[in-house]
């Protein structure tokens, strides 16, 4: 074999192989949802209340307290679990008590699911508990939504505002 | 099990590596060069990407829109550079499992190995980070799944306070500050990766870390080739108001990615752990067990350096003399790095088999397998040759050779025989010719041991093959372990060319001892060539 026709055979088997990377980077295409189909997300951060009432510390329990650490107030940090319900077209989606972060338990419950549905209307509510109290709901929002296909579709809290947003 | 999966692949490697050194030479085969042609894709991509970022905004819509403006208006320079980054990363991949596969098929991974094994782990996870943050950088599509599927997994994790996937669920929880810290995380991993590929070649003598130039050429005009045929493309604008539904994944850097969706993330975390943990384990799964590693002698050493300089582990270093000979220096072995593979032993100048010391020593030698031993068995292997065109083989351990039983002597890797060996079998008339079978050409165990034995035999390397040993009574076979049949027909049809040829008038210019026969008299011999 001549050294000219072996430095083409080279070439060619070389670029058939980096062609074949070529094509394996971006192909075959990947579908994460089904066609027709969007994605319904119920995400947000947000802190229940605390466990338990701030107490008021006696003198004698002040004292005893560093001096650069005496307080008046003795507050646990111990949030409670919030609930929160998703219903669409009156059939519940998810339901869950979401347990505080942190390894103390005092930082906010968060939630993060998605839900792959099909285009269409849909009648989304959506219902949270971060109170202390037994049965019903602190927050609530209903809505009838008109779901796009590979719509992202959010369903967000904002504490500041204590309203879930539709975006 | 483990070595039942490593025979399975080299006898695949056996299979491509035989096509890929007939086209290309076993000096610019691919497949013994992959360490070499990452680094060489590394720089490639390093180049290409500093090109790149002359051109590349940071900003939600600046990053997007200054990728296409390269890739459209710029496609002969900047677009090109493009199709260089992205291919030549791909290809770095390409290359690194490759290589991971190639050296556990040649059991490249136990003993002292296991410091370059271990540190490939990092540059595995070091590498996908880099690509997989490049990816964020262009903003199209594919880096819109890419962004919320990495987040997703990492928010996972029990580490964050606030779930980073919530930064991409609209537009507006969106910052352009994110963009510079993602160029600075795309600079700073692949800083950190090249500083553990250099750890990573640390603990090897004489590392590849430039392919040979012709190879190297081919591939840039290669990758020229197919950066015009294929540019790489951006998949359109992000928007975080759609899902990414259709995206043209990388599958070379994200083939884990869909397996979020239908494992979970919790499953591929656990996965990409016991992957991790598996390879780090490898080493010692099972352990290889070691011969006792190689020992100065020093009566013998006159520091003259060449072990040092062949050993393939970095297991010898020289250093100041510590007896009353009168030589600078004198050799000392790491054990700790030290494979005896005996290849100091071929190189040391004082191991002549010629020596009629009842005791043969040299300067270095193996304590389980001394030259001495090695002697008595080419005596003992030569005395079974009764047929004409008598054939004593020096066989490797790990080559075609190695299982062969008449007529072969085996050892760790041919290079630990010195050349005077085979001055020794022919001058003493042991044998009519000296077939030297090692592993395959481009699949040496021991790295440098065929290289270093034909350059012995060529006059090119210290010890030198003296020129009065006659080289048509020498043939060398490059085999693997899996090529026996090839071997043993090299050798029938060197065997019967040696019948052929006239007998050999050759003697050692020293009288014949009782030590060399191997129980048949033979006529004496004459001197032939300088000695």
């Amino acid at each position: 074999m001549t050294r000219g026709l072996r430095l083409a055979g080279q070439f060619v088997v070389i670029a058939a192989l980096f062609a074949g990377v070529a094509w394996l980077s971006d192909r075959p295409v990947y579908r994460q949802i089904p066609e027709g189909a969007g994605m319904m997300m119920l995400t947000f951060v947000h802190g229940a209340d605390r466990k338990g009432e701030c107490r008021r510390l006696s003198p004698e329990e002040i004292a005893k307290l560093a001096p650069n650490m005496r307080r008046v107030q003795d507050c646990p940090r111990v949030r409670r679990s919030l609930y929160v319900e998703l219903d669409i077209d009156g059939r519940k989606i998810y339901a869950a008590d979401l347990a505080p972060t942190g390894i103390a338990g005092d930082g906010p419950s968060r939630v993060y699911q998605r839900f792959v549905m099909p285009a269409g209307k849909y009648d989304v509510a959506v219902r949270m508990r971060d109170t202390a109290r037994a049965d019903g709901f602190d927050h609530e929002r209903r809505g009838t939504i008109d779901f796009a296909p590979s719509q992202m579709f959010v369903i967000d809290y904002r504490p500041e505002s204590g309203e879930f947003i539709f975006r | 099990m483990i070595g039942a999966i490593r025979s399975g692949l080299r006898a695949g490697f056996s299979l491509i590596e035989r096509p890929f050194e007939r086209l290309f030479t076993p000096q610019l085969n691919p497949l013994a060069q992959l360490g070499a042609l990452g680094f060489f894709f590394f720089w490639i991509v390093a180049v290409s990407g500093t090109y790149l970022f002359i051109f590349f905004d940071t900003g939600i819509e600046r990053a997007y829109q200054s990728v296409e403006h390269l890739t459209r208006d710029y496609w002969f320079h900047a677009g090109v550079m493009r199709s260089f980054h992205r291919y030549a990363s791909d290809l770095m991949v390409v290359m690194v499992v490759v290589h991971l596969l190639r050296e556990f098929s040649l059991d490249h991974y136990r003993g002292v190995r296991w410091f370059s094994w271990i540190t490939g782990l990092p540059i595995i996870w070091l590498l996908y980070a880099s690509g997989i943050t490049g990816y964020w950088l262009v903003w199209d599509k594919l880096a819109q799944y890419v962004a919320i599927v990495s987040s997703e997994l990492l928010d996972w994790l029990p580490i964050f306070g606030e779930p980073i996937a919530r930064n991409f669920i609209s537009t507006g929880t969106l910052t352009s500050r994110f963009f510079s810290l993602m160029v600075f995380m795309h600079v700073a991993v692949p800083l950190f990766l090249l500083f553990i590929m250099w750890i990573h070649i640390l603990r090897i003598s004489r590392p590849k870390m430039n392919p040979p130039r012709t190879l190297a050429l081919l591939s840039l005009a290669a990758l020229l080739a197919v950066s015009i045929w294929k540019p790489a493309l951006s998949q359109g604008h992000a928007d975080l108001a759609k899902v990414p539904a259709e995206v043209g994944l990388d599958w070379f850097y994200l083939p884990l990615y869909p397996l979020t969706n239908i494992w979970g993330n919790g499953a591929v975390w656990a996965f990409l752990g016991a992957f991790s943990l598996m390879i780090a384990l490898m080493p010692w799964l099972p352990p290889l067990r070691r011969a006792k590693a190689a020992r100065i002698d020093l009566a013998h050493c006159n520091g003259c350096a060449r072990c040092a300089e062949d050993c393939p582990y970095e297991a010898i270093r020289m250093v100041r003399r510590t007896d009353d000979l009168p030589f600078p220096t004198q050799a000392e072995v790491n054990p700790s790095l030290c494979v005896s593979c005996g290849i100091c032993v071929g190189a040391c100048p004082s191991s002549t088999p010629f020596r009629r010391s009842e005791d043969l020593k040299t300067g270095i030698d193996l304590p389980d397998y001394s030259l001495k031993e090695l002697r008595e068995r080419v005596i003992a292997a030569a005395g079974t040759l009764t047929k004409p065109g008598r054939v004593l083989v020096l066989a490797c351990e790990h080559g075609a050779a190695g299982g062969r039983l008449d007529g072969t002597v085996v050892m760790p890797c041919v290079a630990m025989m010195p050349p005077s060996l085979i001055d020794f079998v022919l001058s003493r008339d042991l044998a009519d010719g000296v077939a030297v079978a090692g592993c395959a050409e481009s699949a040496c165990y021991n790295r440098l041991g065929i290289q270093w034995t034909e350059q012995r035999f060529a006059g090119q390397r210290d010890p030198y093959l003296r020129k009065r040993v006659p080289r048509d009574r020498i043939a060398t076979i490059w085999a693997s372990a899996l090529e026996v049949t090839k071997a043993q027909s090299a050798i029938a049809s060197f065997a019967a060319t040696i019948a052929g040829l006239p007998p050999l008038r050759l003697r050692s210019p020293l009288p014949v001892s009782s030590l060399s026969r191997p129980g048949k008299d033979r006529e004496p011999a004459e001197v032939k060539g300088d000695s």
